[in-house]
């Protein structure tokens, strides 16, 4: 084993222009698929802090007993994905209301009693953001006695999860065209490099080496190039997001959220995808070529 | 008949024929060649001494007839035993085929590294093949930069530092001056007498007088007559 490492080092010494062609090949294919997951990765976050915004508005019948209130929070509360109830009462509601139509204040004036009721705010666990289980929430909230209307968006709720689907499904068409494309190329490279060195390999063959012999060098220095193209790749894409970074924050709303670089788990995951990118489009190429 | 073995033979050819489509290469050769013999193929350009050549280490597969080497026939040897035959050889190619990326020492260690020899074995032995063809002066050079006599010289080192049972050279002097290839023939007679199976394919008839064994000549691809000189 470590006479083939010896071998494959060699051989990239040897080939120095060759194999920096193919290193610099999947460092532009790495940088062109983890843009992409940068990109997937800072949407995902603003989607999901959009849909921490889901709630479901329960409003109560007039004149519900404050005992029945607090037994209907301690119900709600035990039911299956509800993260935070918080009641409004109907005084609480109205001088919300004046504070924010301060302007129309006359309006209130008028007013011979308060016309809103008793409400609860629930807001949902993640997994429960889904119009399905809204939905099925929504229509066990309504099933309480004391309950006259619950409220939750079911029109705009509905679009933004066709939406987000849609968006999730692009995401991983386009990340596995983006690898399927990578792949080719770098299948494509190597094969170019094995047909610069067929007079090598035939000689290797005639006195007596085996393919496997013939063979792990060019594993070792897929493996390789996948690695260093990764890491290039990725090296590439910090610099590229340092220069944007600061920019696109200023230039959206400040504070709204933050663009983050991919995790460190993502970063060890596409260095390990790169090699592998490496050492698979090896395998095709050398199957091709040791037909 | 031909799966038996004729003790003192290490190849055994039984009406073999080779086509290139329509054009017949070899027809019908049916030959023996014994162990340590020393062998000629003569024949004009054309007439399949190099083809016979291939067809002994697997560089081509015949079209009709069988190959024997060592009791081994060719047309049933699996794809995995190929390396293996061919490990019984040590060929000498009339363009040397040298790695020219790889230095003379590389280029004659590869033989080694492919059967698994350990790494101090190799330097030693090819050191010692080197010292031996007159070459131990140019192990760090790359083949592009020496003479033809020089590169064939390394090409023989390549075909014997594995000790071949057999040795095959394709018109070994065919691209050398007189002192060179007076050389590489003194080396092939040095590892016949060492007891090597040696076959020389050429057209250089001062060549075989000057070593003398047996000489078969090929012509359009039939073996026209064999004498021993």
């Amino acid at each position: 084993m470590i006479h083939n490492y010896k071998r494959a080092i060699q051989d990239i010494r040897d080939h120095r222009f060759l194999n920096a062609v193919t290193i610099i090949t999947i460092a532009i294919s790495i940088l062109i698929v983890s843009a992409f997951a940068l990109f997937f990765v800072n949407a995902n976050e603003i989607i999901n802090s959009w849909k921490k915004g889901i709630k479901i508005m329960v409003y109560l019948k007039p004149d519900t007993p404050e005992t029945k209130i607090s037994e209907l929070i301690r119900k709600i509360q035990h039911m299956d994905g509800i993260r935070d109830v918080r009641f409004i009462s109907k005084n609480e509601a109205f001088q919300e209301l004046k504070k924010q139509m301060k302007r129309q204040s006359s309006l209130f004036e008028n007013l011979k009693e308060n016309p809103l009721p008793d409400a609860f705010e629930i807001r949902l666990k993640i997994s429960f953001q889904n119009q399905e289980k809204v939905e099925i929430l929504a229509t066990r909230l309504e099933s309480f006695p004391q309950v006259d209307e619950v409220e939750y968006g079911q029109r705009w709720l509905g679009q933004f999860t066709n939406f987000f689907n849609l968006f999730r499904l692009t995401g991983y068409a386009m990340g596995g065209l983006f690898f399927m494309a990578a792949l080719l190329i770098v299948a494509n490279t190597i094969r170019l490099v094995l047909y610069s060195r067929r007079d090598e390999v035939e000689i290797m063959r005639l006195v007596g080496a085996t393919d496997s012999f013939i063979k792990a060098p060019f594993y070792i220095q897929g493996l390789i190039q996948g690695a260093f193209g990764g890491i290039i790749g990725l090296a590439a894409l910090f610099v590229g997001f340092l220069l944007l970074s600061s920019s696109m924050e200023r230039g959206i709303s400040p504070g709204l959220f933050t663009i983050r670089f991919l995790s460190p788990g993502a970063f060890c995951g596409i260095i390990l995808g790169s090699t592998f990118v490496g050492w698979i489009a090896c395998y095709l190429s050398l199957k091709q070529f040791f037909k | 008949m031909i799966d038996g073995q004729n003790k003192s033979s290490i190849i055994r050819l039984f009406h073999v024929h080779k086509n290139y489509g329509a054009k017949k290469a070899l027809a019908n050769i049916t030959l023996d060649i014994s162990k340590n013999e020393l062998l000629f193929i003569s024949g004009p350009s054309g007439a399949g001494k190099t083809t016979l050549l291939k067809l002994l280490y697997l560089g081509e597969e015949v079209s009709e007839g069988q190959v024997l080497i060592e009791g081994i026939n060719l047309s049933r040897i699996s794809h995995n035993r190929i390396p293996f035959l061919r490990r019984k050889f040590g060929i000498i190619f009339q363009d040397y085929k040298l790695i020219p990326t790889k230095t003379v020492f590389n280029n004659v260690a590869i033989v080694l590294e492919a059967t698994g020899k350990k790494r101090r074995f190799i330097e030693k032995k090819v050191k010692s093949i080197l010292r031996t063809v007159g070459m131990e002066e140019t192990l760090h050079s790359l083949p592009p930069s020496l003479s033809g006599g020089e590169q064939q010289r390394i090409a023989f080192a390549r075909a014997v530092v594995g000790d071949p049972k057999i040795i095959l050279a394709d018109e070994p002097t065919g691209n050398l001056d007189e002192v060179s290839a007076d050389i590489i023939l003194e080396l092939l007679k040095r590892f016949h007498t060492r007891g090597a199976t040696v076959i020389i394919a050429t057209h250089d008839k001062e060549l075989i007088r000057k070593t003398g064994g047996r000489v078969i000549h090929l012509n359009q691809g039939y073996m026209q007559k064999t004498i021993n000189v």
